[in-house]
């Protein structure tokens, strides 16, 4: 009852003065909830979807659920006044009847490459009036991702690594080229062993074994649910690869990891500190 | 068969009012409540024409279309396992155990993973259309095909049809896995939820196509109630009736694999509810066709509803599959009346 209340208050108190911003925003995507969070616009987000868990005040938001299978009338009870959506996000009829509610969506572009997360930031600072925040943004993050790239390009060994997003019916799936994990361990500097598969697909154990990994590389979640990094590691396919003879993994949390969102900079710098400490320290990452 | 509440003839009639003002009473409920607080005052007035434009959006675009899929999926799913269990004699017959399901999810799977091959030669308007349309062609082919393979001399055989309709499953699952095996992680997520089902999923032209053929083949299937009656003798017996056996197996066959098919493209695969419908029904009014078809019908749709309430409200704003919820109540029923069969039997 207080609840609705001060959101009564607080609507009320934003809508006084005509203001052209949103002042509820709804997010469907991990990755523009942390720019609409870094473009200082955080208060006012009153949905979020599965994917959004950084920064650590999503936890507080309400929860939309699954990106691609959104409640129409589940975002209409929080009253929003703009939906920033992932470009994948749906069903397409959720959306339309979103629309006819009179709710503004914002369909974000979709990021292939991580240059293109500026362009994100942009469409994002326009949709929520903090066009020349995200200006300023946009360009520190091309900066960042620049110096970030330039000494991780410097460093003397290219590990040869291979990701592995989960095990799926007992084969693990890898990722391949196209895919947000191939885009990192490239910036990152090292070499992926599973550029000729495309998209995220199932490999053979023997595949696995002529790929000879030296570093696997997993996400946090994933590898916790598979009941630790050593279990993967102690799978017959990859304990016989260098990576399990050396025992070497790196995990990251996926968001940070594959998000493609403005963290991106600091994600290429820790895998590369990850995959060859004492280099990227005298690289100065 | 299952224990008399009331074979009494004098309570029948009451139960189905009763069973009549639940449906109905779900789908007030289902136009009342929901994550967004709509007093019932305003719902009135919204449905007169006179809401804000976001009530008139709720009530009109969300709310609505849903309880009409919702009424269509418990009327096509209960009437049409109450038929499959009277005809093929078999209390564990439901629309799934003939394929028909089966058939309706490989063509709804093929165009999730396949679709994108061919979506840039069609015309604009008919994308939407492509997975309703293919779901409505996978059950229509799987039910021709299983009926075709079990007719031999002019007659129908019912173990053949069980049967053919197991392979069918087995069949349709395999090219499912097949589908599952070579789909992007995205697609494997949209097939997921898919065949988890959703009322929501949906828009009004959809739904108007699920229910016009569901409520289309429902009075073929109603007719057949003294037909099914006479197939619990025996079908050497209710030929000899003189019954057109091999006309009413084709006529059931028919309304059934189109009105399945129309809910299932629209809504997804729903569980259960072609299983414990019909139970339950018998289980209050007994076999009599008669009354346990309609009883059948309403008790559907009273479970569907339920469900779907209880998936809008459980946790929003976001929203369950409904597939969850109908398992959770069809789950434990199904074992329930397993462990109670096999008592009676070893009794």
């Amino acid at each position: 009852m207080i609840r609705r209340l001060i959101l009564a208050l607080t609507v009320s108190l934003t809508a006084l003065p005509v203001l052209a911003e949103p002042s509820r925003i709804v997010v469907a995507g991990g990755d523009l909830t942390e720019i609409v969070f870094a473009l200082g616009a955080g208060e006012r987000v009153v949905g979020v979807d599965q994917t959004s868990s950084f920064p650590a005040e999503t936890a507080e938001i309400a929860q939309i659920g699954y990106v691609r299978r959104l409640s129409s009338e589940g975002v209409l009870s929080l009253a929003p006044d703009l939906v920033i959506a992932a470009h994948d996000a749906g069903p397409d009829v959720a959306m339309e009847q979103l629309e006819a509610a009179g709710v503004t969506i914002a369909k974000a572009p979709a990021a292939t490459t991580a240059a293109d997360i500026s362009e994100k930031i942009r469409f994002v600072g326009a949709a929520i009036g903090a066009a020349e925040k995200a200006e300023d943004m946009a360009a520190a993050f091309t900066e960042d991702l620049a110096a970030v790239t330039a000494k991780t390009a410097q460093l003397p060994n290219k590990p040869r690594l291979m990701f592995i997003l989960a095990i799926r019916n007992g084969a693990p799936l890898i990722g391949g080229s196209g895919t947000s994990a191939d885009e990192m361990i490239r910036l990152a500097g090292g070499v992926n062993v599973a550029a000729e598969i495309d998209g995220y697909k199932p490999m053979s154990q023997e595949a696995i074994l002529s790929a000879a990994p030296e570093v696997i590389v997993m996400m946090e979640q994933h590898a916790t649910r598979m009941g630790g990094v050593e279990e993967v590691l102690s799978r017959p396919e990859i304990a016989l690869t260098p990576a399990g003879q050396n025992a070497r993994a790196v995990t990251m949390d996926g968001m940070l990891l594959l998000g493609f969102g403005p963290r991106t900079p600091a994600a290429v710098a820790e895998l590369a500190r990850a995959l060859q400490p004492e280099a990227a320290k005298a690289a100065g990452l | 068969m299952e224990a008399a509440l009331a074979h009494n003839a004098g309570w029948r009639l009451p139960l189905l009012g009763l069973m009549a003002l639940m449906a109905g009473g779900l789908a007030l409920a289902g136009l009342a409540l929901g994550p967004v607080e709509i007093p019932p005052g305003r719902v009135i007035a919204t449905l007169m024409g006179q809401g804000t434009p976001v009530e008139t959006a709720i009530i009109w675009q969300i709310r609505l279309p849903r309880i009409l899929l919702g009424v269509a999926v418990g009327t096509a799913l209960a009437l049409s396992g109450a038929s499959l269990q009277g005809l093929l004699r078999n209390p564990l017959a439901d629309p799934g155990l003939i394929g028909v399901t089966g058939g309706a999810s490989l063509g709804a799977v093929a165009v999730i993973v396949l679709g994108g091959l061919v979506a840039g030669s069609l015309p604009a308007w008919l994308l939407p259309w492509l997975l309703p349309l293919a779901a409505f062609l996978g059950a229509g082919i799987v039910i021709t095909f299983v009926f075709a393979l079990a007719r031999s001399a002019g007659e129908t055989s019912v173990a053949t049809l069980i049967l053919a309709g197991v392979a069918v499953n087995a069949i349709a699952g395999a090219a499912i896995g097949a589908m599952v095996y070579i789909s992007t992680d995205d697609q494997l997520r949209d097939l997921t939820f898919w065949t988890m089902g959703a009322l929501g999923g949906s828009g009004w032209s959809l739904v108007a196509a699920a229910s016009l053929l569901t409520f289309a083949t429902a009075p073929v299937l109603f007719r057949q109630s003294r037909a099914l009656d006479l197939f619990q003798l025996g079908e050497r017996a209710a030929f000899h009736a003189g019954l057109d056996v091999e006309g009413v197996k084709r006529q059931i066959a028919i309304a059934t694999a189109l009105a399945v098919g129309a809910v299932t493209a629209a809504a997804g695969p729903i569980g259960f509810i072609g299983l414990v419908a019909p139970h339950l029904a018998r289980l209050a009014l007994g076999p009599r066709h008669v009354v346990l078809l309609p009883a059948s019908v309403l008790l559907g749709i009273c479970l569907v509803l339920a469900a779907d309430l209880a998936v809008r409200l459980a946790v929003p704003p976001a929203e369950p599959p409904i597939g969850l919820a109908t398992s959770l109540i069809g789950g434990p029923f199904f074992l329930w009346l397993l462990i109670r069969t096999r008592g009676r039997t070893h009794a």
